[in-house]
């Protein structure tokens, strides 16, 4: 059983003008079903308006479907007695993390969750020295947010999410406002909270390096799964990539174009080692031989 | 280029927050540099490195603690300096424009700038017509409301309401921030092409070293609040290690030529691009083999 599950999903938005009526249904998510597995590193790609946001925000019982149902571990999110207890079980982080920080110090903000649960004062503590301490920001815990680095922000908010004890994070493009570094504290620590905590991760970005140590990649257009597959899977399928508006890593494209050039690489390249890898391999065989 | 073609003169600028109290921060620390007509420049820095500081002294926002601007030639802070018009000619992008968009329809947004020059409403209304054009927004969506309109057409709207006051340097803080990897690369050409036909200078704040590597002809990196390098891509990115120190990198591409190079090919180049480094190692491969693809 999936920990997230989606069973023909559809969900319309209505577009209304200044009177109130209805001028259009946009369609965002269109008859989708998938079934995310515990522990599992997922990462959703897809262009803007392709649906992405509107499926991650069903998730958690933000948003409901029009048709099918959505199951978390188990929980029909139309059932509104489970609201909280999905909420917990599947916590979301957002793109800007000036907009989901609301403690004067990191420790107080991390404990705003759990402490909006009930959870007794000392297990809160505990809670929030844990999970900042997962997303190595515990030398932070007197700090004001607004010292921060966007990365650490980011990190912060993470951590906030953790302190719920969640068993599945959604994160919605929370590298889009860092800068270099920042993108990369964020990654590490979300694939650190995957492989040591088993927290099953669902990650959304437009950055396709950041989703080549996931377990699964799903591409999405017009509402639905285009297709989907391992990072290696996706990412050789570079043209259909490119002509839904999105591309692939710069490594992996490199191989590709050299790959076109007439050098007999593989598909899928998707790492720096790989390709030093592949390239020596070329050069050690002699390159006569693999010349037309 | 001489001191007399230049547009923009920072002259050692220093911008202080909080003088007078406790904590005093330089946000810019005695920063010089010239802008020529038609350069495209990047400017990066991690976050906090006064970058976005040092841009709104570009066009008056801010005036410098120490240090001048000057436009022209004419320091932007004298007695009897037209700033208005002056902020017309520096047009500032900031980040995620289109939550600043805010008129009826499309073309009423783009309008605003120009009419509140004082231009007539016909001339603001050919300026609109004219910066739609320009970021290649079809017709039909000139009467409609912006906020109809995707992401990435919103963007371009926003940008459409600083073109249309015909600026002759252009600021953008992170204009790709949020968009698919196609829209940054609609965003990015559109803003190459006002370097290429208007001759337009342009800033470019950017947080991707990719982008900045395929566009930009300099590079500028700022950390805490000083100006540390101000040079062409190939040699700033050569200092990568310099970089990371400063929470930076270089692109990808400098990083896997690199490897490379150590374990495969001593002789190649450092490049900064994917076309750079596609011909740098085929031309290595025909080299080492001596045979042509």
């Amino acid at each position: 059983m999936g920990i997230i599950k989606t069973i023909k999903l559809t969900f319309d938005y209505i577009r209304r003008n200044e009177e109130g009526d209805v001028e259009g249904i946009t369609t965002a998510v269109d008859d989708l079903t998938l079934d995310i597995q515990p522990g599992d590193f997922v990462a959703i790609l897809g262009h803007n308006g392709s649906g992405k946001s509107t499926l991650a925000k069903h998730f958690n019982s933000i948003l409901h479907p029009t048709e099918g149902t959505v199951l978390v571990d188990g929980k029909d999110t139309m059932d509104e007695d489970k609201v909280w207890e999905i909420r917990q079980t599947a916590g979301m982080v957002f793109q800007n993390p000036d907009n989901q920080i609301i403690g004067q110090i990191v420790e107080e903000d991390v404990g705003f969750g759990p402490e909006n649960m009930g959870v007794p004062t000392k297990e809160i503590w505990e809670r929030v020295e844990n999970s900042l301490k997962q997303v190595g920001m515990y030398d932070y815990r007197k700090a004001s947010p607004n010292k921060l680095s966007g990365g650490q922000k980011q990190r912060v908010s993470i951590a906030g999410v953790l302190a719920m004890q969640p068993k599945c994070i959604i994160l919605d493009e929370p590298t889009a406002m860092l800068d270099p570094q920042g993108r990369a504290e964020v990654i590490r620590a979300v694939t650190q909270l995957n492989q040591k905590e088993k927290i099953t991760v669902i990650l959304i970005t437009h950055y396709m390096d950041e989703v080549v140590g996931a377990d699964h990649v799903y591409v999405m257009d017009k509402g639905k799964i285009a297709f989907s597959g391992t990072p290696r899977e996706v990412f050789s399928r570079v043209e259909e990539l490119k002509s839904l508006r999105l591309s692939v890593p710069p490594v992996t494209e490199l191989a590709y174009e050299l790959k076109k050039a007439g050098i007999p690489l593989p598909d899928g390249v998707l790492t720096r080692e790989e390709l030093v890898e592949e390239v020596s391999k070329l050069k050690k065989e002699g390159f006569r031989r693999i010349v037309r | 280029m001489s001191v007399k073609d230049c547009i923009l003169i920072a002259d050692h600028l220093t911008y202080v927050y909080g003088s007078g109290t406790e904590r005093v921060v330089k946000a810019v620390d005695d920063v010089s540099f010239m802008i020529h007509p038609g350069e495209m420049i990047g400017l990066i820095g991690h976050t906090g490195s006064g970058k976005s500081t040092l841009i709104q002294h570009l066009n008056g926002l801010l005036a410098p603690s120490e240090g001048s601007v000057y436009y022209h030639g004419k320091d932007i802070h004298d007695n009897g300096f037209d700033r208005k018009t002056f902020r017309s000619k520096v047009g500032l992008v900031f980040q995620y424009p289109e939550h600043q968009l805010f008129e009826e329809t499309v073309h009423k947004d783009v309008m605003f700038g120009p009419k509140n020059m004082g231009l007539s409403a016909k001339e603001a209304d050919l300026r609109a017509y004219e910066a739609l054009k320009m970021v290649g927004l079809e017709d039909e969506y000139f009467y409609q409301s912006p906020f109809d309109l995707s992401g990435g057409q919103k963007r371009k709207v926003a940008i459409a309401g600083v073109l249309a006051m015909r600026p002759e340097v252009l600021i953008l803080d992170e204009p790709t921030a949020g968009l698919d990897p196609k829209g940054r690369d609609e965003i990015l050409g559109l803003v190459k092409s006002f370097k290429e036909k208007q001759n337009m200078s342009i800033i470019l704040v950017s947080h991707s070293m990719e982008d900045v590597a395929e566009y930009v002809d300099r590079i500028m990196v700022m950390d805490n609040g000083k100006l540390v390098y101000d040079d062409v891509p190939e040699k700033v990115f050569a200092q990568y290690k310099h970089l990371e120190e400063m929470g930076l990198r270089a692109p990808e591409m400098t990083y896997i030529t690199d490897e490379l190079r150590k374990q495969v090919f001593p002789s190649l180049p450092v490049v900064t691009t994917l076309q750079e480094a596609k011909e740098a190692i085929l031309g290595t491969f025909l080299l080492d083999s001596g045979v042509s693809l």
